[in-house]
């Protein structure tokens, strides 16, 4: 049994156990006797044993939970290959077992999608030593060849070879609209009648595969320059927003790779909140709704996808304990940092003790987040977008009076002391419209990548002091974007209307 | 006293060799009491700068440096932070288009350290800006406080020559102060806090009294601290309409208002009290009594956290980040919230009841339940003091409409909607 005790997320006890401080973690559900089901709406015995059907209701909410948050959107269309992004926690653990037990089922439930397993070590970036890593990697192993999936155990080390074009965000496919999915329903199940036996065969043969282990463990240069870099970062809140990005595209990297159109990711609806209120304090609410929100297609062709989001973290650790769910617990960057270490912690925390009050608090967030609307700030449509989050751009020079101009107008006096001895030449290549001639950006390379990205990454970046220590993929990225934008200024003239599309899907 | 002026000009490293060496024979030779008198004696050495020598002020390199802005870290000397603050609101103004020469401005005047900066620098920019300024101040009925604050108010009129209005609650909504607000609202037995009715009450007053001055715009003194609270309180509360109506820097008046705005909408708090400290405004600093019940003080904690575990992590740049980078990264978001679904009713707390206008209910008169839009609570108690006016005749409010000028010429119309 792979269930992790010992190294338990810090504060995952407190919203286990209701009551007192239970170390074994949840025994039973926290029903009065007396009470109405929810669910089968019938009234518990007035005995103090637990009766076996509140199990298997609550049980059922929590897939119908799943399922109907799946089903309702209508994005996931049969027969398409899905990677589901774990990593070891219980959020994602419960995910990965949802799947399992949805693909299993008779015919007519069944899940229609084909599944992928990746798991991302981030060892090198937390600190942990080599003995530690092996060994979580093995047991890591021997929890995913039990799932049956093709999976890909992936080392974060693997950011240091990805290819710029991990930033690009390709073309998107048309969205399906209500026809388009019921279409390929049908198409599908005429096919599964068709083919009869020769479908489960594929099954099967998809469960039998081998996984497709990447080019070996990684080099001893690759994690000092990965340890390197995460020590060189100031403060625990940038580690993490740094970790998350690096994060995310290794995930899309492999996604891409191996051809899945989707991702999941296992974030509870605790988490959202927390992620949501955090998002707030660290300058990235313009980007609330792709951060928090079911679906995210910033990344244009592979699009993230929350199923968790209706689950709170205390029902997913009911359920992992009353049903065995195994999971890995692996520590992060955060674990057992003291409370004011980062803003996540910070937020985290405070969201949680504001939870004990107000018992609605989660909730109610998790709420507001699904009302955020997707929709580009009038009069900036398709801008360019932020190198890191690829979400699109919220800078708006002109709109000096806000806050983002107050803090731009002070960038170039603390960053580049340089410039201001040079005069006139300093503030109108940091000022961020590309008017200077490109000498002076090619000598810039940290106000040319900083002028790439949203104000939140922007922030983040400013704790990273020097940013040669980046991954090359992001800095030549940069480099190049920066490239074609003075190229463009000095073709600006000659151009007849918006050459982004026709030379973006030419590329890829 | 003569030694100590002596050593301050000797070097540290002097003072320990002339003052130590013979000191430990010296000292070994004395009894007890002798030892404690020579011991307190001894010149104390200079205090060590822990950093540095006092730097010099980073604009005019003239004086010596007084303070470190919070944002940016900068040392300056009093008086160019100062010019550097009144400059900022200055830029807010007219690059935000929000006062508009010729206008007749009504700063809402509270009493404390925000309206008093405020009405402070306005005055100050009142020639450039070629507007005119008149004090409105409301007086919530809250005893014991409402009271102090208002002295304060007259102080500063009179110190600065600028008409002051004074309108109160009990005026305008039919006799409903504070007080009796937050008595019919307790009586159900559960606190509730009435802060949500005194701020759209007072929002009314403002409204009101400004027209009563003929006034073209309402400024305030909201700061940065207090939009990020604000955001970070209507998520909380699941609040999509204010979220959506806020961010930017003020409203072109909606549905017949005055245009308002917030010229210190990007000051922090502590430049706010920096500016007041150097310029030496007299201000009333105390909380106002309900204060303690209000949800936003569940907000703060985590607004003021989060800047300091911003100071504790990393350098005074990342301060800014917290109060900052809220109201305005989170107005773009803002401007785009549209409530999909029921859009009527947030999702209330308990202990906090979802806000209501203030509409009048037929009520028999002398019955004491149904104060207008307060809590269901049931019959105040015996001893509450009930206004006994005619609700359904409403808030009787001034007749005379003062007449405005052109609707708001607003630079960026669209972006405020």
């Amino acid at each position: 049994m792979l269930c992790c005790r010992k190294l338990t997320p810090p504060g995952l006890l407190e919203w286990c156990s209701p009551s007192e401080q239970d170390v074994q973690g949840p025994q039973r559900l926290p029903l009065t006797p007396g009470d109405f089901c929810l669910w089968s709406h019938a009234r518990l015995p007035l005995s103090d044993t637990e009766p076996a059907e509140a199990r298997d209701c609550f049980k059922a909410l929590y897939v119908h939970k799943f399922r109907a948050m799946l089903g309702k959107s209508r994005l996931i269309f049969p027969g398409e290959k899905v990677l589901l992004a774990w990593s070891g926690g219980p959020s994602s653990s419960s995910m990965v077992w949802q799947v399992l037990e949805g693909l299993s089922r008779d015919s007519a439930k069944r899940l229609r999608f084909v599944p992928g397993v990746v798991y991302i070590d981030e060892g090198a970036a937390c600190g942990q030593s080599p003995e530690d890593r092996a060994r979580t990697l093995a047991e890591v192993k021997l929890a995913l060849q039990t799932t049956g999936f093709p999976w890909h155990a992936v080392a974060l080390e693997e950011v240091f070879s990805l290819p710029p074009s991990a930033l690009r965000c390709s073309a998107q496919e048309a969205a399906g609209t209500e026809g388009a999915y019921k279409a390929a329903v049908d198409s599908f199940l005429q096919q599964q009648h068709a083919l009869g036996t020769n479908g489960v065969e594929r099954q099967s043969q998809h469960c039998a595969q081998d996984p497709q282990s990447p080019t070996g463990p990684p080099t001893t240069a690759q994690t000092q320059a990965l340890s390197r870099l995460f020590d060189s970062v100031k403060t625990l809140t940038a580690k993490e927003e740094l970790l998350q990005t690096l994060r995310t595209h290794l995930i899309l990297h492999v996604a891409r790779n191996h051809g899945y159109s989707k991702v999941m990711t296992g974030d509870s609806c605790t988490r959202l909140a927390v992620k949501l209120m955090t998002s707030l304090a660290l300058g990235r609410g313009a980007f609330l709704a792709w951060d928090t929100g079911f679906s995210d297609e910033r990344h244009g062709d592979v699009v993230v996808v929350r199923p968790m989001r209706e689950h709170t973290l205390k029902e997913v650790a009911f359920y992992n304990r009353l049903f065995a769910v195994p999971s890995v617990c692996t520590p992060a960057l955060d674990t057992k940092a003291p409370e004011k270490a980062s803003i996540h912690r910070l937020m985290e925390a405070f969201i949680l003790r504001l939870q004990a009050q107000f018992p609605s608090t989660v909730s109610t967030v998790y709420r507001t987040s699904e009302k955020l609307v997707k929709a580009p700030r009038a009069g900036c449509a398709a801008g360019p977008r932020c190198l890191l989050c690829m979400c699109t751009l919220d800078v708006d020079t002109a709109d000096s009076a806000t806050a983002f101009g107050a803090q731009t107008s002070h960038l170039p006096q603390m960053q580049t002391p340089v410039t201001q001895a040079r005069g006139a030449a300093g503030p109108c290549c940091c000022a961020g419209m590309g008017g200077a001639p490109g000498c002076c950006k090619r000598e810039e390379p940290r106000a040319q990548v900083m002028e790439q990205l949203c104000y939140g990454c922007r922030v983040n970046m400013k704790d990273l002091p020097s940013l040669e220590l980046l991954p090359p993929y992001i800095l030549s990225e940069a480099q190049l974007r920066s490239q074609r934008a003075t190229a463009e200024q000095e073709i600006r003239e000659y151009l007849l209307g918006d050459s982004e599309d026709e030379a973006g899907t030419g590329e890829s | 006293m003569g030694t100590w002026e002596l050593s301050a000009g000797i070097p540290q490293s002097l003072l320990e060799v002339v003052v130590l060496l013979p000191a430990s024979a010296l000292s070994r030779s004395l009894d007890l009491p002798a030892w404690v008198l020579f011991r307190r004696s001894r010149p104390l050495p200079p205090l060590q700068d822990p950093t540095m020598p006092a730097p010099q002020c980073a604009s005019c390199h003239k004086a010596r440096a007084a303070l470190r802005r919070p944002r940016s870290g900068q040392a300056l000397c009093g008086a160019c932070f100062c010019a550097a603050f009144e400059a900022e609101v200055l830029h807010t103004v007219v690059a935000g288009r929000l006062l508009p020469p010729g206008a007749v401005v009504a700063v809402g005047a509270s009493g404390g350290k925000d309206s008093t900066v405020l009405a402070h620098v306005l005055r100050e920019l009142a020639p450039r800006l070629g507007i005119s300024l008149h004090l409105v101040a409301v007086d919530e009925g809250i005893g014991g406080y409402r009271d102090a604050a208002l002295a304060a108010v007259r102080r500063q009129a009179e110190r600065w020559e600028l008409p002051l209005t004074v309108v109160a609650y009990a005026d305008l909504f039919g006799g409903w102060t504070m007080d009796a607000v937050a008595r019919s609202t307790a009586g159900s037995g559960r606190s509730r806090a009435c802060c949500t009715f005194c701020g759209v009450l007072r929002r009314r007053a403002l409204e009101e009294g400004a027209r009563l001055v003929g006034a073209t715009h309402v400024v305030t003194g909201h700061n940065a601290d207090d939009m990020a609270e604000t955001v970070l309180m209507n998520f909380l509360r699941g609040d999509a309409g204010r979220l959506a109506r806020g961010g930017g820097l003020g409203s072109p008046g909606e549905g017949g208002a005055l245009p308002r705005c917030r010229p210190l909408q990007l000051a922090s708090q502590k430049e706010v009290v920096l500016y007041a400290h150097f310029r030496r405004l007299d201000y009333f600093s105390e909380e106002c009594v309900y204060a303690p019940e209000a949800f936003r003080g569940h907000a703060r904690p985590a607004q003021d956290a989060g800047g300091c575990a911003a100071v504790g992590g990393a350098g005074p740049g990342a301060l800014g980040r917290a109060p900052g980078a809220g109201p305005d990264s989170a107005a773009p978001a803002a401007r785009r919230l549209l409530p999909l679904r029921g859009a009527g009713q947030p999702r209330a707390l308990p202990g906090l009841r979802s806000p209501g206008r203030p509409e009048p209910r037929p009520a028999p008169p002398g019955h004491r339940q149904g104060p207008p839009g307060a809590g269901r609570g049931g019959a105040a108690t015996g001893a509450a003091a009930v206004p006994t006016a005619d609700f359904r005749a409403g808030p009787r409010l001034l007749e005379t409409p003062v007449p405005r000028g052109d609707p708001a010429p607003w630079g960026r119309g669209a972006a405020y909607k």
